[in-house]
Parts: structure tokens; C-alpha cells; sequence
């Protein structure tokens, strides 16, 4: 049973959440269902401090035993931090893909993009279709 | 010849469980333009002793040398009688890759041995399951740091093998890389001013061989710093193996990878290959590194066991994204390597003593000979570059008397008139060297 | 079972080397010290300790000479001992490559042979035998591809592969600098027509198939394909490994195919080693022939030589002439075969791949039921719907009945896919009694999902945590 997606942040239709921290940077991950998807997660390759994305790139790549994902950022940005627990203990994506298996911080290079995401009940709309 | 143990009511009764009245039926899918009932040109079998005498005949009609006084990249070496009875166990020379884990134990084990042993003897921490050879294992290092710094160009040594720098080429070529060459000083070893000159921020790797292909030793340790210093990686090969069993490894001397020909662990010299392609590399290139990798774990109740892991770095999983493509690798190859390592243990260093006695006697030897001259004056291991007044006449008598002569370096570098490299290993009796000086004087 | 590290004892050796019979050189006085490792560490085991090991070692390890490996699309089939025996003698095994031609000459006509014979087989017009694998042979014949297409002046950076394709593939499109494209497949497993009459431009350099297909399923349309790709200038690249389907049925030439890879451990016997070493001989077209890897067996008065006159070729893949070992059994393989055998090999290889699709398609979901070729692929939707018994489960249980499973995960086309790869050597009795396994497990995965999914249960591990193993990871023993 995936956690529930929290109404706190956005969604893209990619599984990624992205939360606006309000000062003009966001945290991004991916959700329980991308990670429940993957099944267990043994690496993270997290991006480099600096590093820019445009919206719909990818920003990070997780790999289970038997897969590769390429994250894509759902907003457009620069990278400002990532999460470095990552690097020894990459399950936390599957334990708390809201919390602790955050990814990566961003500072945004366009506010307006936020409008192009899923809410928290459009993003459940989306994974109850995709279940079917 | 026929392995199908079909009788002709086995395939009646199949044929009627499938629902068709003929074999022909089965292969109605291909167009009736593109079918037909016998392969042009191609003969009819054989019995078993009928194929046995064909193949003899073949195998006869070669010759086979009283001695072989080259090496420059493969190697006449002594191979211990245990070798074949294990590799020929056919538990794994009749086995798949070892993807069912549970069920492939044995070759598991054997490849974490071996990576083991590899990763050690070429001084890193870290060792894939095989390459198909020296030349491919360097070309695709070169690849892979070229797509890891995303730059393009490669700096090689030319004393680097000749096939060696080949195969880098074409590798480079289609990836859209660059080679640049650095000769070599007079000593025989790489030019370190011509190094540097070579050296700037678009070159992702330096490439160099030790013993190289003259036979010289290189020191590593001052070409590695000159190519970190740039923001190079430092690739170093090597052709003959034993030689790790005396001389210190790259990877101790700041190599990021080591690679090389292991046909000198345990394989025979079978005119060319199948061959081992050794591939070595620090730690933090664990997860890009291409080939198989035998990972340790445990099973559910907590024994140890073997997998092969990191398997995402690889084609069937990431595909287009992948580093290399390499599937099949060596394995049987890596088998008889871990075996031949296994039984000379520390003893290698004794063997690698013995090559180094016996080319030290051939060497003095062929320098009392007047008109030969050593050409390069740089510490060697059971190879050396010697020049000489008539090259081919030297091989032609050797020939004559069914000795495999020397390389003759002119067709790879042209300025070496005369040239001749010699490879003298644990194989080579003080009789027979002394029989090949009374020829060629 | 312990490692051979953990049974080593200082002082013990299985090593017996010759004394010095030369003078014996103080090796500090000539080489300086820097150049010298100051520590080897490898095990000293006595010679019975050794033997014992690796013996036991082999046996832990399940070989095609004890049971049934229905691999889909690596064609398991019985290695003949008598290939083994004449590769090994001595006149195959004991010459330098760089042995002056005059020694080799058995060597040279024996691969000038197996070049022809694989032309003759294939519709080809030459042949190299120099990629040490099949994966290596698909980058020979992309490398040749990107040549061709330089020569002409065009620059064409797109290739085309189907969604089922094997992973090499792509990969090895990718590693010529060629950017991959996908193409779709129909309803029937085919490639969607429609599809590819969109994708095929003048910037595609060609389009990548195996055929029969990863679904074991012949291309129905394939001189439709070849003539699309063709028309536009593009070239047709086959993957040969699933050649075992075809051998004296077709030829990839006539169907239209430009550059075709085979795997001789594959389709031509030679064992598969645990992982290799294996051999990928490529074949091209005449307008391609020039691009072959040098150096190339060319005949004369004087008889068989190497050469590297060819100033198109795109070099070399690796150093020397080939797994010339590995040929030498493929050669012998053919050469005892004959066509007659060769063609009764792809008869009994597709009639063993069709009863066992038959007798399995009650049991399990069959995505694409048509005749298939040399190998059938399943689906264990069924089971995973039912009791959440996933294929990966199922292939775990198989091998407490005494098989290897078949391949798995793999078409990626095919959810919970099984393929399943009989080859012409396995009995209609040992097919039947795979079946008969097959349709317990499916059987249990019904009434007792459990026993499945705790699978294997009789191995001398028990299922491996290769989650740790990847977290972890531990490719190298430390003290």
C-alpha cells in the first residue's frame, strides 16, 4: 500500500514531488509509488553542486538491482544541495521517499513552472489510472 | 555427425501434439522465395572418425616450432598439468553465465578468487570478471574515460604494442576520439618532455605500457603525476602477466586503471586467442567500470554466497546508456588464470625470476656476437630490443632449423632497421639458447 | 566453501618449477628498486588442496552436461566432445600468431575455410572472424556501418532498433557514436510497418533486427522491411544469435541483410564456459567487404597469408586473428555436421520449440500464440495476478526439479516473460518432463503460492541478497 502523497508540494506526471520552501528554492524527490516501482534501491547518483537543469531533464539517477531511472526535475533550477545520506544508505528513498529520501534542493529559475504540476489528489488520480 | 536424438515416431507423435502433418509446415512464415532445401557449396558430414582425420590432417599441415624466441603479446609459458583437468571439469566449461546465482556457486567463487588475485597483483582494488583481451580491455578504458571526463582526446605512449594502439584507434574513431603518440627517449622509455608537451585540459587519458612493447620498463609514478596534474587518467597495460610477479604494479604507482593480457596465467598460446583481457581500476570507478563483477553477499539464512552484482553498469540493463557492450567475456580463460595463480602462489616470483635469468643469458650471449648491439638501455624483464646486421637473415636460418625467430620491429617502426625484439621466458632450456646462438653466428 | 585464500598456509605450495639451469642473475643489480613490487600475496595450497577446491568448486556449479538449460536465446545445446578433443591438439594450440605463414598453414586454411563455409551458410559475401564475442562482432558490424556511410560522405546518426531487442544493441549503436531510436512492434510480434516507414529518413543509418526475433517469431514482412530501409539508402543489420532457426531454411543474404554477427558458442556448439570465451564472426554484404577488419587471409600462388593491404578497413577489434580455439571447435563442428545436419539442426530445434509451446499454452499466458521459431515466450502474468507469484519465482523453483530456468525478464516487450530455448538436442522425454515440471510449479503457485515464492529450496545456497550485494558491494576478499 503506497504511503499517502501529502498536499504539502506538487507532483510530475514522472513520480517526482517537488516542495516550494517559499524563499525561492525547492526540495525534490521521488514519490512512494516511483519507489515502490523500483523495489529496493542500492544507489543514488546524485548531481553536482551547481549543476542546471531545465524542467524535464535529468537531475539524478536511481538504480535498483535490476533497473536504471533517470529523475527528472520537475522544475527548472540549480542544484544547491543534495541529499548526502544518500550515499550510504540509498534505501532511505524506500523507507521515507517524502521525507528523508529527499534528492536534491534546487533554486528555482522560474516560479511559474509550479503551475504546471499535479496537485496531491490529481497525482493520485494519475497513479489510480496508471494502475489500470 | 548428428546430436538430435529424434526417432521418426518422436516426431510424429510432436507433429501431431503441435497440430502439423510435416516439419515443412513449421517454417511457413518464411517467404517460399527465400527457401530452400540445401546450403549451396557446403560439404556433406562426417562420421567421427572421419572428422577426427580431417581435423588432423589440418592441424599437420602446420608446423610446429622446436622453439619460439618471440613474445610481443603472447607467451610460450609452462602450464601446469592441473590446469586442463579443472577447466575441462564440465560443470563449467558446459555452463551459461552464471546469472542463476543459486546454481552457479562454483564459477562464482572462482571469478571472486580471481578478481581478487588480479586486483592484487596489479596493485588496485578492483578487478571485472574478464575483457576478451589486453588490446580491447585498454581500448575500452580509454572509452570510458574519455566519456567519464567528456573529453575527447587520448595521449599514448608508442611504445605501446603496435596492435594495441590499432585497436585504440579504431575504438577512438568511432567514439569520436582523438589519439596522439609520445615517443620515446632513448633510454626506451617514454619521452617525459614529450609528455608533457602532449598534455593540456582536453586530454582524458594517458596511455602507456610497462614492460612496453621494446621491453622497457616505464616509471609510472612521474608519467601519473604529469597526467593528474592535467586532469588525466592514467591507463597502463601490460602483455605478459608473470611479469607482476616480480615488478612493482602500476596501481602502486598511481595508475587509475591496469589492464592487460592474461594469456600468460594458464592459457595456451592457441595461435591468437581465445585470450584474457584483464581489467583493473581504483575504487571509486567501481560503479562505471565495464564487464561482469562476482560480488560476496549472503543468503537468506545468513551464508555466504557469490552473485554477479552491479550488473545496472551493464547493456542488458542500461542499454544505449551503457559504457560498453561487452556480454560474453573470458570466463573459462579467468578460470584457468585463477587456477594457474592458485597453484605458483608466491612461487610466481620465482617464475618470474627464471624469465628474467634466462633473457639476461640470451641477451649477453647474442651481444657477444659481433655486430650486435643493445638498442635501449633501460632495466628489462624477458624482452629486449637488440639490433643486429641482417635481421631477416637472422630469422631465415632460425626458420630454416624450425625455430620461430625474433619480431622484427621495422614493419611497426620504420626507423628500426636490423631490429629484432627478443622474448626469452622459463621455456627456453640453456641448450636451446645456446643452440640459437651456434645458428645465427 | 571456503575460499582459497582461507585454506592457504604459508609454506605450502602446489608449485614445482625448474631450477635455473643459467646463470642465475641478482635481479637488484640490474633492474633498480623502484621497479620492484616488495609483496605478492597469493595462496600456497598444497596440490590435492588445489584439485580438491576447484573440484568441489565445479561442482557447486550447474553445467549443461547435467541437465536441461532451456536458455531462450542462447541456444543451449549439447558441446560435443569430439570438438574438444581436436581443438586440443597440439598443432591448434601450440603456435605463436605471429609464427611466420609458412608454419600456420593448416591455421590459415582452416579459418580461409570457415570463412567460406560461413559465407555459404549465411548468403554472405566474406566473413571475419576476429570479435571475440557476439556483443564485440555488433560493434565490428556498427563500426562497419559508420565507415560505410563516411565514405559516401553522408552523415547519418540514427539507428533504428525494435523494442525487443537485446540489450548489446543499442549499446553498441551508442558506443559508435549513433544516437538509437525505437521502433515499435505490432500486435503479431513483428515490426509495425507503419512505424518504420516514419522512422526510416535519410538520416537513419539502418535499422538493427534479430530474426527470428526475441520472441522467437520470424518476420513475416521482411523483404517489405528490407526494402524500405534500402530504398532510402539505409543499410539492414542482423543479429545472428538466433541463427539456430534458419540453418539451411534461409540465408539473412537473400532476406537482404548488410552485415550479420553470429555467436558460434551459440548456434555452432562451442561450450559456453561459464560466461566465454565465445566468438562473434560478422558477415557483410559485397559493398561492405572492403571495411572488414585487417589483418584478412588472402590466397596466392604461394598459398595462404595475413595481410593488412586494405586501406578501407576500420582497423582492428583486438589484437591477433580471433578465439582462433573456439573456431577451430565451430569449424569441426560444421565440417562433421555437414548441410545435411545443419538443416536437420533448425528442423528439430523449431519442432522441440513448438511442442513445448503446445503443451505448456493451458498453463501459462502465451502472448503471441503462432508458430514459433526455435524459442516460445510466456508470459507469468497469470500467476502474478493470481497469487502474486512472479516468473523470477518460478525460475527459482524450477531448479529444485533439476533445470536450469529458462531466460527471464527478457523480451522487456513481454511482461513476467519466459523464454524458452529447447535447441535439437534435448528428447521429446526430456521435454516432457520439464513440461510435466512447469505445470507442478504452475500448479503450486495455485494451491501453494508459498513453496514458490521460498524457491529454491534445495540448493546449496538458498536465495542470494542481491540487494546487499549492490549496496554493498564486495568484489574483492580483504584479510
Amino acid at each position: 500500500m503506497s504511503k499517502t502523497n501529502p498536499a504539502d508540494r506538487l507532483y510530475s506526471k514522472d513520480h517526482e514531488w517537488v516542495k516550494d520552501n517559499g524563499d525561492g528554492t525547492a526540495v525534490v524527490g521521488i514519490t512512494d509509488y516511483a519507489q515502490e516501482m523500483l523495489t529496493d534501491i542500492v544507489f543514488v547518483e546524485l548531481p553536482p553542486i551547481g549543476k542546471k537543469v531545465a524542467q524535464g531533464e535529468p537531475v539524478a539517477v536511481v538504480e535498483s538491482v535490476k533497473s536504471v531511472s533517470d529523475v527528472y526535475a520537475p522544475v527548472s533550477g540549480e542544484v544547491i544541495k543534495v541529499n548526502g545520506e544518500l550515499e550510504t544508505a540509498p534505501d532511505l528513498i524506500n523507507s521515507d521517499a517524502f521525507g528523508e529520501g529527499w534528492i536534491a534542493t534546487l533554486k528555482l529559475a522560474d516560479t511559474d513552472e509550479l503551475k504546471s504540476l499535479l496537485s496531491a489528489s490529481d497525482y493520485d488520480t494519475l497513479i489510480k489510472e496508471e494502475k489500470h | 555427425m548428428d546430436y538430435c536424438p529424434h526417432t521418426k515416431d518422436d516426431i510424429a507423435q510432436m507433429q501431431a501434439a503441435i497440430g502439423v502433418k510435416s516439419i515443412e509446415e513449421l517454417f511457413a512464415d518464411i517467404p517460399q522465395k527465400f527457401r530452400f532445401r540445401k546450403m549451396p557449396d557446403i560439404p556433406s558430414g562426417l562420421s567421427e572418425q572421419e572428422t577426427i582425420a580431417l581435423m588432423s590432417a589440418i592441424a599437420a599441415r602446420n608446423q610446429m616450432p622446436r622453439l619460439t624466441l618471440t613474445g610481443a603479446g603472447a607467451y610460450v609459458h609452462f602450464i601446469p598439468s592441473v590446469v586442463s583437468h579443472l577447466v575441462g571439469r564440465s560443470e563449467f566449461y558446459t555452463a551459461y553465465t552464471p546469472y542463476q546465482a543459486e546454481i552457479s556457486q562454483g564459477i562464482l567463487q572462482a571469478i571472486y578468487e580471481y578478481q581478487t588475485m588480479i586486483a592484487h597483483l596489479t596493485g588496485t582494488e578492483i578487478a571485472n570478471a574478464s575483457m576478451y583481451d589486453g588490446a580491447s580491455a585498454m581500448a575500452e578504458a580509454a572509452v570510458l574515460s574519455a566519456k567519464m571526463s567528456n573529453r575527447s582526446k587520448i595521449v599514448a605512449a608508442r611504445s605501446v604494442h603496435p596492435q594495441y594502439r590499432q585497436v585504440l584507434k579504431t575504438y577512438c574513431w568511432a567514439n569520436g576520439y582523438t589519439v596522439t603518440e609520445v615517443p620515446c627517449a632513448t633510454s626506451g622509455q617514454l619521452d617525459l618532455a614529450g609528455l608533457h608537451s602532449a598534455l593540456d585540459e582536453s586530454v582524458a587519458a594517458v596511455i602507456v605500457q610497462s614492460p612496453n612493447f621494446f621491453g622497457c620498463l616505464e616509471d609510472i609514478t612521474p608519467i601519473a603525476d604529469a597526467a593528474h596534474a592535467k586532469g588525466a587518467l592514467l591507463i597502463s597495460g601490460f602483455t605478459d602477466g608473470t611479469s607482476l610477479g616480480i615488478l612493482k604494479p602500476a596501481g602502486a604507482c598511481g595508475a587509475d586503471f591496469v589492464v592487460g593480457e592474461g594469456q600468460s596465467f594458464g592459457n595456451p598460446i592457441n595461435y591468437g586467442g581465445p585470450y584474457l583481457g584483464i581489467f583493473a581500476a581504483r575504487e571509486k570507478f567501481l560503479r562505471r567500470i565495464p564487464g561482469r563483477l562476482a560480488g560476496a553477499t549472503v543468503d537468506k539464512n545468513g551464508k555466504r554466497g557469490f552473485v554477479l552484482t552491479l550488473q545496472t553498469r551493464e547493456q542488458h540493463i542500461r542499454r544505449e546508456k551503457a559504457t560498453s557492450n561487452i556480454c560474453s567475456n573470458e570466463a573459462l580463460c579467468a578460470l584457468a588464470a585463477c587456477i594457474y595463480l592458485a597453484a605458483l602462489g608466491p612461487n610466481l616470483k620465482t617464475l618470474a625470476a627464471l624469465n628474467i635469468n634466462k633473457t639476461q643469458y640470451l641477451k649477453s650471449r647474442l651481444l657477444q656476437i659481433p655486430g650486435w648491439e643493445e638498442v635501449f638501455s633501460a632495466p628489462i624483464y624477458n624482452e629486449f630490443t637488440i639490433c643486429c646486421t641482417d635481421a631477416r637473415v637472422v630469422n631465415e636460418k632460425l626458420q630454416a632449423e624450425g625455430i620461430i625467430g625474433a619480431y622484427d620491429l621495422q614493419k611497426d617502426y620504420p626507423e628500426l632497421k636490423n631490429t629484432l625484439l627478443f622474448c626469452a621466458t622459463e621455456m627456453l632450456s640453456k641448450n636451446d639458447i645456446d643452440h640459437v646462438i651456434e645458428i645465427i653466428k | 566453501m571456503e575460499l582459497i585464500f582461507e585454506i592457504s598456509k604459508p609454506g605450502r605450495s602446489a608449485a614445482n618449477l625448474s631450477a635455473s639451469d643459467v646463470p642465475v642473475v641478482d635481479v637488484d643489480h640490474i633492474i633498480d628498486r623502484k621497479y620492484l613490487r616488495d609483496d605478492l600475496d597469493l595462496p600456497e595450497v598444497a596440490e590435492i588442496d588445489l584439485v580438491r577446491h576447484y573440484t568441489n568448486l565445479s561442482r557447486r556449479n550447474f553445467g549443461l552436461d547435467l541437465g536441461f538449460y532451456p536458455l531462450g536465446s542462447c541456444t543451449m545445446k549439447y558441446n560435443p566432445k569430439i570438438n574438444e578433443n581436436v581443438a586440443a591438439m597440439p598443432g591448434f594450440t601450440g603456435l605463436h600468431p605471429d609464427a611466420p605463414d609458412a608454419f600456420a598453414k593448416g591455421n590459415l586454411e582452416l579459418m580461409y575455410d570457415m570463412q567460406k563455409l560461413l559465407s555459404g551458410i549465411f548468403g554472405m559475401a566474406d566473413f571475419t572472424l576476429q570479435p571475440a564475442a557476439g556483443a564485440h562482432g555488433e560493434l565490428t558490424g556498427v563500426m562497419m556501418i559508420k565507415k560505410y556511410f563516411e565514405k559516401k560522405g553522408q552523415k547519418r546518426h540514427l539507428i533504428l532498433i525494435p523494442d525487443a531487442a537485446h540489450g548489446t544493441n543499442p549499446a553498441s549503436g551508442a558506443l559508435c557514436g549513433f544516437e538509437t531510436v525505437t521502433l515499435r512492434s505490432n500486435t503479431e510480434g513483428g515490426v509495425d510497418l507503419g512505424h518504420l516507414e516514419l522512422l526510416m529518413t535519410e538520416d537513419v543509418a539502418a535499422l538493427m533486427l534479430t530474426n527470428p526475433n526475441t520472441l522467437g517469431l520470424f518476420e513475416r514482412n521482411i523483404e517489405k522491411v528490407a526494402q524500405i530501409i534500402h530504398s532510402r539508402g539505409g543499410l539492414l543489420y542482423g543479429d545472428g544469435a538466433n541463427a539456430n532457426a534458419f540453418l539451411g531454411k534461409t540465408r539473412p543474404g537473400d532476406l537482404g541483410f548488410d552485415v550479420i554477427q553470429l555467436n558460434l558458442h551459440k548456434t555452432f556448439s562451442t561450450p559456453h564456459g561459464g560466461g566465454g570465451p565465445g566468438s562473434g564472426p560478422v558477415g557483410v554484404s559485397a559493398g561492405l567487404v572492403d571495411y572488414l577488419p585487417v589483418p584478412r587471409i588472402v590466397k596466392s600462388d604461394s598459398g595462404y597469408g595475413w595481410s593488412e593491404q586494405f586501406p578501407d578497413t576500420i582497423g582492428r577489434v583486438r589484437a591477433f586473428y580471433g578465439n582462433f580455439n573456439v573456431i577451430v571447435k565451430a569449424y569441426a563442428y560444421i565440417r562433421s555436421l555437414g548441410a545435411e545436419g545443419l538443416a536437420r539442426v533448425t528442423e528439430m530445434a523449431v519442432l522441440n520449440a513448438n511442442y513445448i509451446k503446445e503443451k505448456l499454452k493451458p498453463y501459462f499466458d502465451l502472448p503471441y500464440d503462432r508458430i514459433c521459431m526455435h524459442e516460445c515466450v510466456f508470459s507469468g502474468h497469470r500467476q502474478v495476478e493470481q497469487n502474486g507469484v512472479h516468473t523470477s519465482d518460478m525460475a527459482k523453483r524450477l531448479i529444485d526439479f533439476g533445470y536450469h530456468p529458462p531466460t527471464i525478464y527478457f523480451p522487456l516487450i513481454v511482461h513476467e516473460a519466459i523464454m524458452i530455448e529447447p535447441t535439437e538436442t534435448e528428447s521429446k522425454e526430456t521435454l516432457d518432463a520439464f513440461c510435466e515440471a512447469m505445470i507442478s510449479i504452475a500448479r503450486e503457485a495455485e494451491v501453494n503460492p508459498q513453496r514458490v515464492k521460498d524457491a529454491p529450496l534445495s540448493t546449496p545456497v538458498s536465495r542470494l541478497d542481491e540487494v546487499l550485494a549492490a549496496r554493498k558491494p564486495d568484489v574483492c576478499w580483504k584479510r
